[in-house]
């Protein structure tokens, strides 16, 4: 498959750098989300949580 | 702090209701006409309105916007005013919101029966209709943002970030995909053309099914699963990754729908990558949805909302597992242009879809109208006469994929087609057809049961009025970010920054696969023999179009040797080119039509639109007699469609153009006088002009008539590349 991938893409210049940049921006991405979520407070989550049930 | 009194506008959540109820027994009905037509291809013989190509769209387009579109509106006007604490926005913009989408619903049942249509699918509805849904999308995205922006509540509850996604987004597809160039009030063409064409539009379609009909509904799950649970979702971790990687990875998965097809291979599996890493922000969502009721499962056994709440949730999980799986190359040349993928969407759209909408509508209703359900019983009827509907609709037609797939691949010991007529796969699975219907009129009569008990309900009760509330004012602490605030905590009192995140989040994907697609040549090699459409073709193919041949033809041939060996050499991309729009299409009801110029001759073609099922028996395909009228064919547009497609690109001389009636009317003639070599044509020519004498009506030759026209494009099909004798027989 990636075979493929390559053969169409090997006439655009400077395609060496296309594979560096999706790794860097799937990789701070999702890395950034996991921090995101994981640097919630506990309370801040249970209070967010419980937004529908407050109405 | 000061309280502050306002009230939540539940009559506007009341009209969306009712709209969804009687939208939804509409959108069903048709369905099921449809599904009966597969069984008596004929019921409708001779009303063009009424035929399966044209009903095919209204179908979907009910469902999906009219049905889905209106519960999705209910939904998000209910609880988007309780977990803001505030009532919308503008109480013009609500009503204008919904009579604007009813007005559209409107438009639509009218003019695609008629036969206006841009054949693209989900996409159907002709510019002026495109329009206006821009104009009222806009009027709910205001609406929206408005209530947000006045709101009561600091921070942003999840299921807002997927309405706010699900905005965005159907924006972008809706514009991108419905750039079309006018040539009348109710005739375009599609900007794009060919592979291009297709791309944007599966773009657009996939990501139909992903903004239109799954993230509203997420967002509307995470609301009401805790709401009726009454306890807080199992993880809102959990719902922000689920948020943020499914809105960041679905917008990439359209080209799964082009598998094996014309389109570029690094599009096509870009398509399938990210088709697989889906599975894992969706099973994410499902687990949070049905792990929300850990701790209260007995309350399923005997509240009726849960149970809808927990075959739709597993529905989503189903429908979201065989996506993926249908996206692998593999299973998807088993899979495309057969019924499989009718059973596949029919789980999302009865399972996900319509029980989430059934259960939201038992839950607000008693509650709108401060009173109990008028019967629980009848709740848990249409819960399991819809739940054994969904598993009767979507078995058979498993097996009739399977069927298909299998016998039309099949080969015998010395290289040919073991069922080389398309006729003896139909034939095998009628028995199928048959049971889908059952299955579709089971969850018909459940829909019918909601009426009904809803009906009882609102007799009953109270009357639906605005609901007090009150909460105190939302004190500014400023832009900025409060010490010791999180950034994230920050994002979710932004709600600007939150929708540009969002675009972002959705535009990357898009432009990765859009932008080089049309911006490179090298994507879509031309070929020299190629040649635009002749004026007679090209007002065919519209009648192709206005008939929605689409539906069950494909134009389309994979490079697979059971594919090659049937219907001749596999696509190329060159050869569109001058296709506005694309054909081709997503389901094999019939053969694929790629190659069909030259398979037979003028006669054949004019019999078998005339009744199928004479020259073909055993065939589904429902005749085309208002074809054959005594009316000519509309050549008042010719000229300047064919100046339209001048500007899309396709290189029609001047002279082409001013020559454009003179050239239609010879070839036409030309088809005319073809179809004189069959003794019985001749015989019925002069019958039928006797006959026109003595009713005193003009006479309109043969090759003035629509049937020519049609003819002639469907005797073009695939003829500029025909290799001759490639086929080994």
């Amino acid at each position: 498959m990636l075979e493929q991938i390559k053969h169409n893409m090997e006439n655009i210049a400077g395609v060496a750098i296309y594979p560096i940049l999706s790794l860097l921006l799937f990789f701070t991405f999702f890395i950034g989300l996991g921090l995101w979520v994981y640097t919630y407070k506990k309370d801040k989550i249970k209070e967010l949580s419980n937004m529908p049930l407050n109405d | 702090m000061e309280m502050q009194q306002f009230y939540y506008d539940n009559k506007i959540v009341k009209k969306f209701i009712y709209a969804t109820i009687v939208f939804g027994v509409v959108g069903m009905l048709v369905g099921l006409i449809l599904a009966f037509m597969f069984l008596f291809p004929n019921i409708t013989d001779g009303i063009s309105w009424l035929s399966f190509g044209r009903l095919r769209p209204l179908h979907t387009n009910a469902v999906i916007f009219a049905f889905v579109g209106n519960a999705m509106f209910a939904g998000i006007y209910y609880s988007l005013q309780r977990l803001l604490k505030a009532r919308m926005f503008n109480d013009f913009l609500s009503n204008l919101h919904f009579w604007g989408w009813q007005l559209i619903i409107v438009a639509a049942a009218i003019s695609l029966p008629l036969g206006y249509s841009t054949s693209k699918e989900y996409a159907e509805l002709e510019w002026p209709v495109d329009i206006a849904i821009a104009l009222i999308w806009v009027v709910f995205g205001i609406n929206m943002i408005g209530t947000i922006l006045k709101r009561r509540e600091r921070h942003l509850y999840v299921a807002i970030w997927f309405y706010i996604a699900t905005f965005v987004t159907v924006a972008v597809l809706h514009i991108f995909n419905s750039l079309e160039l006018p040539v009348s009030a109710m005739k375009s063409y599609s900007v794009y053309a060919g592979v291009q064409d297709a791309l944007v539009q599966w773009w657009y379609g996939h990501n139909a099914v992903a903004f239109f009909l799954t993230t509203p509904f997420l967002g509307l799950m995470y609301y009401f699963v805790p709401k009726v649970a009454n306890r807080p979702v199992y993880s809102y971790r959990l719902s922000i990754v689920h948020f943020w990687s499914l809105i960041f990875i679905y917008i990439w998965a359209g080209p799964h729908h082009l598998l094996y097809s014309a389109l570029p291979t690094w599009a096509q599996n870009l398509g399938v990558v990210f088709s697989i890493m889906l599975i894992a922000p969706s099973w994410g969502g499902m687990i949070n949805g049905l792990l929300t009721l850990r701790g209260v499962w007995d309350k399923v056994r005997t509240e009726p909302v849960l149970k809808f709440f927990v075959v739709a949730i597993t529905g989503y999980g189903m429908a979201t597992f065989e996506g993926p799986m249908l996206s692998l190359k593999n299973v998807n040349a088993i899979a495309h242009y057969t019924d499989w993928i009718i059973a596949h969407v029919h789980v999302g759209a009865l399972a996900w879809n319509g029980f989430m909408a059934f259960g939201m509508i038992y839950w607000l209703i008693p509650r709108m109208t401060k009173g109990t359900l008028f019967s629980t019983k009848l709740a848990n009827f249409h819960f399991w006469i819809g739940t054994l509907g969904i598993i009767l609709y979507t078995l058979p037609m498993y097996v009739a994929g399977f069927t298909q797939a299998s016998m039309w691949k099949q080969f015998n010991p010395d290289g040919t087609l073991m069922y080389g007529n398309f006729l003896e796969t139909v034939k095998e699975i009628m028995p199928m057809y048959a049971m889908r219907a059952v299955g579709g009129t089971l969850y018909l009569i459940g829909m019918l049961v909601l009426v009904y008990n809803i009906i009882q309900t609102v007799r009953a009760n109270a009357k639906i009025e605005d609901e007090l509330a009150e909460a105190p004012e939302l004190q500014n602490i400023g832009n900025g970010r409060i010490k010791g605030e999180k950034y994230h905590t920050w994002l979710e009192r932004r709600p600007i920054q939150m929708t540009i995140f969002a675009v972002v989040a959705i535009l990357i994907g898009g432009i990765v696969q859009i932008v080089p697609t049309i911006m490179v040549k090298s994507n879509i090699p031309t070929i020299a023999s190629v040649k635009p459409y002749s004026p007679l073709e090209l007002e065919g193919r519209d009648l192709y179009i206005r008939e929605g041949c689409v539906g069950c033809h494909s134009q389309s041939v994979r490079p697979f040797r059971s594919e090659v060996e049937r219907y001749g050499p596999q696509s190329k991309a060159g050869e569109f080119v001058y296709d506005h729009p694309f054909l081709w299409g997503s389901k094999r009801t019939g053969p694929d039509l790629l190659r069909e110029g030259g398979k037979y001759n003028d006669n054949w073609h004019f019999n078998h639109f005339w009744n199928p099922q004479s020259i073909s028996t055993g065939s589904i395909m429902p005749s085309y007699k208002w074809l054959f009228d005594n009316k000519p064919l509309d050549i008042s547009l010719t000229e300047k469609k064919m100046k339209a497609m001048v500007t899309l690109g396709v290189p029609y001389t001047e002279a082409q153009v001013a020559n454009g009636l003179k050239d239609l009317r010879t070839q036409a003639i030309k088809i005319e006088e073809s179809l004189k070599n069959d003794p019985d044509f001749v015989k019925s020519y002069e019958e039928s002009k006797k006959k026109a004498a003595a009713k005193g009506e003009v006479f309109v030759p043969m090759n003035q008539r629509e049937i020519v026209a049609l003819i002639a494009y469907v005797q073009r099909l695939g003829t500029d590349i025909k290799v001759k004798n490639n086929v080994k027989k």
